[in-house]
């Protein structure tokens, strides 16, 4: 069972002379423990695959599954307590209540889904501490840097049962070294077996990803080969063969 | 790299071995740039010659010749440092010349060509990211270089880009005459065909 995964998926907006094709035929499954980056020029899709990936959005066409469960015939309530549980969100702007301590904006979710106070707490705290962050807990967002408040955010995103991580350029408001550290977090949380789909325009940021998809006009055009052991690289006289020359069969051109 | 001013840097810490020197270069570079044992006693010959260093004189070129800076080799290690690389006339590039080409070759689909050449460097990319997750934090030379080459690989990624959405909004609009003052700039930087 995948994490999630896109049937045919089409997305338009308007009508008439304001008729946008968003999305056109998108088929994309991401397996527990990957990272998939998605990457293309603006306009090209990026930001409504990852809403409809995360059921913010509904498709015009096509059925979004995630773990397994169909999302088209749920109703609005079923489909927002699916997301709270499975689907955490990263945005580039990190979205933290400032009113709240980095440990109240992580449990915050777990909150909202019923789980009882303390539980919410703990495993909060248990979500900051995995992403070195244990001793900021009592600290409001203004009191962290950048870097803090975006691993707070991917904290939130993570915490409690969440399987589906869904980001949009993560860590475009940071520095490089701070995007750097970003990407490995969620690399890492990848490693502990979450999924996670990463939209970016950044190729050193889609790099971190173990696959990656290329997005033109609405339509997967391309996709990365899965890497060869890094070995091949060092010791290799520059500009050597390509790296991968096929295809993953079933996607892509 | 130049072995000459990267063995006058190790020098520059105090006298050393000719084998630790080649150790120590090896581990500095983080191994990128690997290097021959007969290089470095050649070139250390040089450096002597040129009175860059001296060694102890005693017995023969090898392993066991301990070797120190001079002040002319402090002096060349200084000035070696300060002087940047010749980045101002741009190199004949073979990607650049395969997507002008590309957009004038009839039935060619210059954006396909352009995403073959994107996912090979991508691909490179992730290759090198690997090296650094699973390395570098231990590794400060050999995350510098990775760095570097990451940085390099994502301008060549970029310019595609550009490309990419230049000949998009090109094949929109009808080309404008050539002024006539950029023929030499054309060719300086390849773009004449």
């Amino acid at each position: 069972m995948s994490a999630l995964e896109l049937r045919g998926v089409t997305k338009t907006y308007g009508a008439g002379a304001g008729f946008v094709q968003a999305l056109r035929g998108i088929d994309l499954t991401v397996e527990a423990g990957a990272m998939v980056a998605v990457m293309g020029p603006s306009g090209s899709g990026k930001s409504t695959l990852l809403t409809i990936a995360g059921s913010l959005e509904d498709p015009t066409n096509g059925e979004v599954l995630i773990d397994g469960t169909v999302l088209s015939g749920m109703s609005r309530n079923a489909k927002a307590r699916l997301r709270r549980r499975s689907v955490g969100f990263v945005f580039q702007e990190f979205n933290l209540l400032p009113g709240l301590t980095a440990a109240e904006n992580v449990s915050l979710p777990l909150e909202l889904d019923g789980t009882g106070a303390r539980a919410a707490r703990a495993a909060g705290i248990a979500a900051l501490e995995g992403l070195g962050l244990g001793d900021r807990a009592a600290r409001f967002p203004d009191e962290l840097s950048g870097g803090e408040r975006q691993r707070v955010a991917i904290a939130r995103a993570v915490v409690g049962e969440r399987r589906l991580l869904l980001a949009d350029e993560p860590s475009g408001a940071l520095d490089s070294v701070n995007a750097e550290e970003v990407m490995r977090l969620l690399h890492e949380a990848c490693k502990r077996g979450v999924a996670a789909v990463v939209v970016t325009h950044d190729a050193q940021l889609a790099s971190w990803a173990d696959r990656v998809v290329f997005l033109r006009d609405g339509r997967v055009i391309d996709q990365t080969a899965p890497p060869p052991g890094p070995e091949s690289l060092l010791g290799a006289a520059p500009g050597g063969r390509p790296p991968g020359s096929h295809r993953l069969p079933g996607e892509g051109p | 790299m130049s072995v000459r001013h990267a063995l006058l840097a190790l020098l520059s810490e105090g006298p050393k071995y000719g084998l630790q020197l080649r150790e120590e270069f090896e581990a500095r570079t983080g191994e990128v740039w690997p290097l021959n044992i007969g290089q470095v006693y050649t070139t250390l010959q040089r450096l002597e010659r040129d009175g860059l260093v001296e060694s102890d004189g005693t017995g023969d070129d090898g392993p066991q010749k301990g070797f120190r800076i001079t002040a002319g080799g402090e002096q060349e290690l200084a000035g070696w440092l300060r002087t940047p690389p010749d980045l101002a006339s741009p190199p004949r590039d073979e990607l650049v010349m395969k997507v002008l080409v590309a957009a004038r070759v009839p039935g060619t689909d210059v954006h396909e060509v352009i995403q073959v050449h994107r996912r090979y460097l991508v691909e490179l990319m992730q290759q090198w990211t690997r090296i650094k997750e699973a390395e570098a934090e231990s590794d400060l030379g050999l995350a510098l270089a990775v760095d570097a080459e990451l940085f390099r690989l994502d301008a060549v990624i970029r310019w595609l880009d550009s490309a990419d959405g230049r000949l998009k909004r090109a094949a929109a609009d009808p080309p404008r005459p050539v002024p006539a003052a950029l023929p030499r700039l054309r060719r300086r930087v390849g773009a004449r065909l």
